[in-house]
């Protein structure tokens, strides 16, 4: 895996240059508005980037084979975005059955598996709207995971669920990253950082301020900038939530 | 009175192929028409939105004179039928457009977003998420458009289409009895639109998404 990313004098993403090996688990902190998401979204063009190339598995990624690439690149939402009129396994296969042109027997059976592994076989037939946000949120991750995707991009995922629920997503993202999955997280979660995390990377305005493991980062940044925010982030979301 | 009933009622079924054609060559034209104004480029757009303010604008009448009347000018002589056909279907796209149009921008940016992040190509992504969801939305606004095309149907008496009020009409220059006969067609347009209003709700009832609400984001 080869992910180089560079803008030029774009406003939010002023020049990123980031690499993921394969089964490595980055997460990027930092303030909002600093870029994170946009910076996710370039990654698989759902955002065109004003500058650079990223590549994966040594093939760009151009707006031209986007949507082939897309399919190797899982891309986990801060709202879920669940399709609102398909169950939870419909939700899981539409991608295999309409984008891989698996019959509905495979995709269903891929599908299941996927929902087994976040702990929802019982719910694939409820609808999004029947679903509370950490159920939701778990299903979105087994809709990225049918796809057998080569790299999962994670933008904020339990930020807007509620507290009780933020912990039944993040076991299933430490799961997942245990199991050699290779991920690109942003969060806020820092006990998850700490816990699952190769790097450490602490973006602001557009920048990557530094990068680290996290006993490096957590224990001793290298700037203050980095010390400053992890310290606010610590006093408002707690140090260790597992 | 009773036995004006049967011709009033061969009158009706005029009224009904009129609205159904109407509706049908409106949607047919509305959905491409929608299309592009949602996802169109800046010349489709363009085209698509004068075609819609045009349509919206002209009277129901005015047109039907001028596809009627007009149009053999220039060597195109329709049939009433179809001449009413085309201006009812012509005005509805306009109309039928709009609903769609709504429709599609009332179905979540993240939906298209996550379709395109599993890989789906646009019209794709438009195919089997964002059309099926704005088909739901899109149910209540259509039985109203349904209910005017059909009243609107009644139009067709000005160009000799002998649909449900020129039956009545007939019937009246035979008997001179216009209230009774007007009563008549006014319970038969009320009888049609009532039924039409009950299919189309329980085909919204049927496609409801358990637990969401459809009609909320439709104002």
């Amino acid at each position: 895996m080869d992910l180089r990313k560079k803008y030029g004098t774009t406003e939010i993403l002023k020049g990123v240059s980031l690499e993921l090996k394969k089964g490595e688990t980055k997460v990027i902190i930092g303030p909002s508005g600093t870029g994170k998401s946009t910076l996710l979204l370039c990654i698989n063009r759902l955002v065109e980037p004003d500058s650079g190339k990223v590549f994966l598995e040594g093939e760009e990624i151009t707006s031209k084979n986007a949507h082939k690439m897309r399919q190797k690149i899982g891309f986990v939402f801060q709202d879920f975005n669940l399709f609102n009129h398909l169950t939870a396994l419909d939700n899981v296969r539409i991608g295999l059955i309409k984008v891989q042109k698996l019959s509905k027997d495979e995709a269903t059976e891929i599908a299941m598996e996927q929902l087994k592994k976040v702990g929802l076989a019982d719910k694939a037939h409820l609808y999004p709207s029947q679903l509370s946000g950490g159920q939701k949120q778990r299903v979105a991750i087994a809709r990225a995971l049918a796809m057998r995707p080569k790299l999962i991009l994670f933008d904020e995922p339990t930020s807007a669920l509620d507290p009780e629920l933020i912990g039944e997503v993040l076991s299933v993202m430490i799961d997942l990253a245990k199991s050699g999955m290779t991920m690109l997280v942003v969060t806020h979660e820092l006990g998850f950082a700490r816990s699952v995390a190769d790097e450490i990377v602490f973006m602001e305005n557009g920048l990557i301020v530094e990068q680290g493991p996290p006993s490096e980062i957590f224990t001793n940044p290298k700037t203050e900038r980095t010390r400053q925010f992890l310290r606010r982030l610590t006093e408002l979301y707690g140090e260790e939530r597992k | 009175m009773v036995e004006s009933l049967p011709i009033l009622l061969k009158g009706a079924l005029v009224t009904i192929e009129l609205t159904l054609a109407g509706l049908a060559l409106g949607l047919v034209i509305a959905v491409p028409v929608s299309f592009f104004q949602v996802y169109g480029a800046r010349v489709p757009r363009l085209v698509c939105s004068i075609y819609e303010k045009t349509f919206r604008s002209v009277p129901l009448l005015v047109l039907l004179m001028l596809i009627f009347y007009g149009l053999p000018e220039v060597g195109v002589r329709l049939d009433p039928f179809f001449a009413c056909v085309l201006g009812l279907g012509l005005r509805s796209s306009a109309y039928q457009s709009q609903i769609f149009r709504g429709a599609i921008l009332s179905v979540g940016k993240g939906q298209t977003v996550a379709a395109l992040s599993i890989g789906m190509t646009r019209f794709q992504t438009f195919r089997y998420i964002v059309f099926p969801q704005a088909l739901r939305f899109s149910i209540a606004p259509w039985t109203n458009e349904l209910t005017i095309v059909l009243k609107d149907s009644s139009m067709a008496y000005a160009l000799g289409v002998v649909e449900l009020l020129r039956q009545g009409s007939y019937i009246i220059a035979r008997t001179y009895e216009p209230m009774v006969i007007f009563l008549l067609c006014a319970g038969i347009y009320l009888a049609l639109t009532i039924f039409a209003n009950r299919i189309l709700s329980f085909v919204e009832k049927k496609l409801k998404i358990p637990g969401f609400e459809t009609r909320e984001a439709v104002h």
